[in-house]
């Protein structure tokens, strides 16, 4: 029998009420599982609803938005439904979490072992001493250079690399088994990326942490993801392991985006090109939301919804038979 | 489209801001005066048709240098040829009017960089009337016409207001005012870093369709690599205010000749998954007010001689590359 997930979401649908009496939908039943010590990445265009969902996996979505439907489970319990001061022991202790900006996620008024040490002792029972050696440990364990002098330092004392390290220290603080990083490299330079890359993959493999990686960027994924969620107007449009989706992408628009994205590794003389843009989500066309932007589109595409189904290794929500979503040549048929 | 001619050549340039604490403070405090070296001693010339790309990561000069050549900021030394003439001694403002209007910027903010309470057809109209390139409105409004069709965006788009386009399309409109005037070089500041890639990927087409279209000489700046290989016939890289090494694209690619360089290729993500074998990145940029002695790299080079820590390596030419390093790598 297979191990139940660490983590599953289902259905989820996230809403919110604009003060016109209008409902957004940012999230639209979106599913996905998530194995100890497995890192899945959700990619996507921005405003494709990956935030969101981190967001509403952790409770910490802002009024007024609101889970309107679905379920969201931790080792099958449910955590979707669970009263404030439930939900903040989960948030930090079960799961923790890494921000784009490392500025606005640290207190600038406390040294950086003080944040520490505080959100250690929040979720474990450690003495301020024993708290201080764990603090020390984690900020060498996430690769801080001369840790025991560098812990009483402010965050504008570190660098932006640093001080992204010190976040992901902060979200270790209470062993999760869970971390959801929303963009976590995303300000940093390509130098520092690779460094805090580098330092996310030992941890996942020394602690078998599962993580989330929410992020626009492929490379990223490519280097830390082991599956993948492409997200397009709050749906997954694609999802399944990272080669598979990276070298072989099944989805008109997974296709589209990849062929976007310029190769580092090679010269190309034209990018492939998508028209238009993702729509805004008063707008998000009814059918497949891809369609007024998919070459292949078929008469059925404008008024159904396709729902995933499992191609090869992976599962695709589009109404393309089989066959043609393993054509290579599919490209072919977007480019027009 | 390129007959090896430059059409702009950069010599020695040099921009220090002084960014000492005030005079009061220094005194009481006894703090010595501070100057950061943004821009040090960077040479480099682009031939007419073609695509020179800086990269570097944040900090290291690139937008400094792009705004000391459209005329932003004032070089502290250094000289700016543009089509042969040495823009500092041009003193007749009718002549510098004719030289400006040759010469465009497009920014990373297209939001920032377009007046959010004028209509787009008069936003691009705004350089044909300055420089009165046209006469009549007419005329005027055909251009426009034209200069939106050119960027793809729909001839009546110009009625709308920045704030209706999304960011890709407000690129556009950048792109379009930019070419207004007829320029024959434009400095692209991260024209496409706040874009996503599918956007990215329609921004960068339309760059390339229009430089093969009007012959224009781009200079890239990025801090993107891939899209700088995509885009770039030559390639300089900018380390705490120094060109490290500059190269055709291909052999910057192929075979780095600085170890700055190499560094900065082996931390690209590797998209391709070929699982290849990279050196890890050492360190970090230092502060660029103050800068290690001897070549800036040392402290992170991984074939740092003790030479390194004291004399900094002046810029020398390898075929065709010109590369600062006192043992550039496969030499
Ligand atoms: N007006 C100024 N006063 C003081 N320092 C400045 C000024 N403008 C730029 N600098 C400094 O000069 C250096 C180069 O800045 P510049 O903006 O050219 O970098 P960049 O390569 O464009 O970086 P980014 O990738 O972040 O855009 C930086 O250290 C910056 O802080
Ligand atoms: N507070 C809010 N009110 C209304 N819409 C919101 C709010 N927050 C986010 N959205 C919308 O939800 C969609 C998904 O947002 P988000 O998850 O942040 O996207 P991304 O994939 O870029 O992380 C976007 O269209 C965004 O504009
Ligand atoms: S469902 Fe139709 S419109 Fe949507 S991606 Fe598939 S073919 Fe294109
Ligand atoms: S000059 Fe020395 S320290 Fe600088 S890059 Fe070359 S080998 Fe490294
Ligand atoms: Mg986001
Ligand atoms: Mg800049």
């Amino acid at each position: 029998m297979a191990e139940a997930p660490l983590l599953s979401v289902k259905d989820l649908v996230v809403e919110f009420p604009t003060r016109r009496g209008l409902v957004l939908r940012a999230v639209d039943g979106v599913s996905f599982e998530l194995r100890q010590g497995e890192v899945l990445g959700l990619v996507g265009e921005s405003g494709a609803g990956k935030s969101i969902t981190g967001a509403a996996v952790i409770g910490l979505l802002e009024p007024p938005g609101r889970i309107a439907g679905g379920e969201v489970r931790l080792k099958g319990e449910r955590i979707d439904q669970l009263d404030r001061g439930a939900m903040r022991r989960v948030r930090g202790g079960r799961i923790g979490m890494v921000f784009q900006d490392p500025l606005t996620s640290l207190n600038p008024l406390y040294t950086v072992g003080q944040q520490l040490v505080e959100t250690i002792q929040t979720h474990l029972p450690l003495s301020p001493a024993q708290a201080r050696q764990r603090a020390v440990d984690l900020l060498v364990e996430v690769g801080i250079p001369a840790a025991e002098r560098r812990i009483d330092s402010y965050p504008h004392e570190f660098s932006g690399g640093m001080r992204q390290r010190v976040i992901i220290a902060l979200a270790l603080a209470a062993e999760p088994e869970l971390v959801i990083a929303d963009e976590p490299t995303t300000a940093l330079d390509v130098s520092v990326q690779a460094q805090v890359i580098a330092v996310l993959k030992r941890l996942c493999r020394e602690k078998n942490m599962a993580i989330i990686l929410i992020t626009h960027d492929m490379g990223v994924i490519a280097e830390l993801a082991h599956r993948v969620a492409v997200m397009y107007a709050g749906r997954i449009v694609e999802i399944g392991p990272v080669r598979d989706v990276v070298k072989a992408p099944r989805h008109p628009y997974t296709r589209g985006l990849m062929g976007s994205i310029p190769d580092p590794a090679a010269e190309a003389d034209r990018l492939t090109q998508i028209p238009g843009a993702m729509p805004r989500l008063n707008a998000i066309p009814s059918g497949c939301a891809f369609n007024p932007r998919c070459a292949s589109v078929l008469d059925r595409c404008r008024r159904e919804r396709p729902s995933a189904r499992v191609v090869g290794s992976s599962e695709v929500a589009c109404w393309l038979d089989d066959e043609q979503l393993r054509r290579s040549d599919l490209q072919a048929v977007v480019a027009r | 489209m390129s007959d090896g001619r430059a059409l702009l050549e950069v010599e020695g340039l040099r921009r220090v801001f002084d960014v000492s604490k005030p005079w009061l403070n220094r005194v009481i405090e006894g703090h010595r005066q501070q100057f950061l070296h943004a821009v040090d001693d960077v040479s480099f010339a682009i031939p007419a048709g073609r695509t020179f790309a800086l990269v570097g990561e944040s900090g290291s000069g690139k937008s400094t240098i792009a705004r000391i050549i459209v005329g932003l900021i004032a070089p502290s030394a250094g000289t700016i040829r543009f089509d042969g003439a040495d823009i500092a001694r041009i003193k007749n403002p009718s002549e510098m009017r004719q030289i400006r209007r040759r010469f465009q910027m497009i920014f990373q903010d297209p939001y920032a960089s377009l007046n959010p309470r004028m209509r787009v057809a008069d936003i691009i109209a705004e350089p044909i009337r300055a420089f009165g390139l046209l006469g009549d409105t007419a005329a005027v409004q055909h251009r426009v016409g034209e200069l939106l069709a050119l960027v793809r965006l729909d001839p009546r788009d110009g009625l709308k207001y920045p704030h209706e386009f999304s960011g890709g399309q407000r690129q556009r409109v950048a792109i379009a005012r930019a070419l207004a005037g007829n320029p024959q070089f434009l400095v692209c500041d991260e024209p496409t870093s706040a874009l996503d890639v599918s956007v990215q990927a329609q921004i960068l087409n339309l760059m390339r369709d229009l430089q093969e279209q009007f012959g224009l000489t781009y200079l890239f700046i990025s801090h993107n690599l891939a899209v700088v290989r995509h885009m770039a016939s030559e390639v300089g890289v900018l380390y705490l205010g120094r060109l490290v090494e500059v190269a055709t694209t291909h052999e910057l690619f192929s075979a780095p000749r600085h170890p700055y360089t190499r560094m900065l290729l082996d931390a690209v993500p590797d998209l391709a998954m070929t699982g290849r074998v990279r050196t890890p990145v050492q360190g970090e940029i230092p502060s660029p007010i103050d800068r290690p002695q001897g070549c800036h790299f040392h402290p992170r080079c991984d074939v740092a001689k003790d030479r390194c820590r004291t004399e900094a390596p002046a810029a020398r030419s390898i075929g065709a590359a010109t590369v600062r390093c006192h043992t550039p790598l496969g030499a």
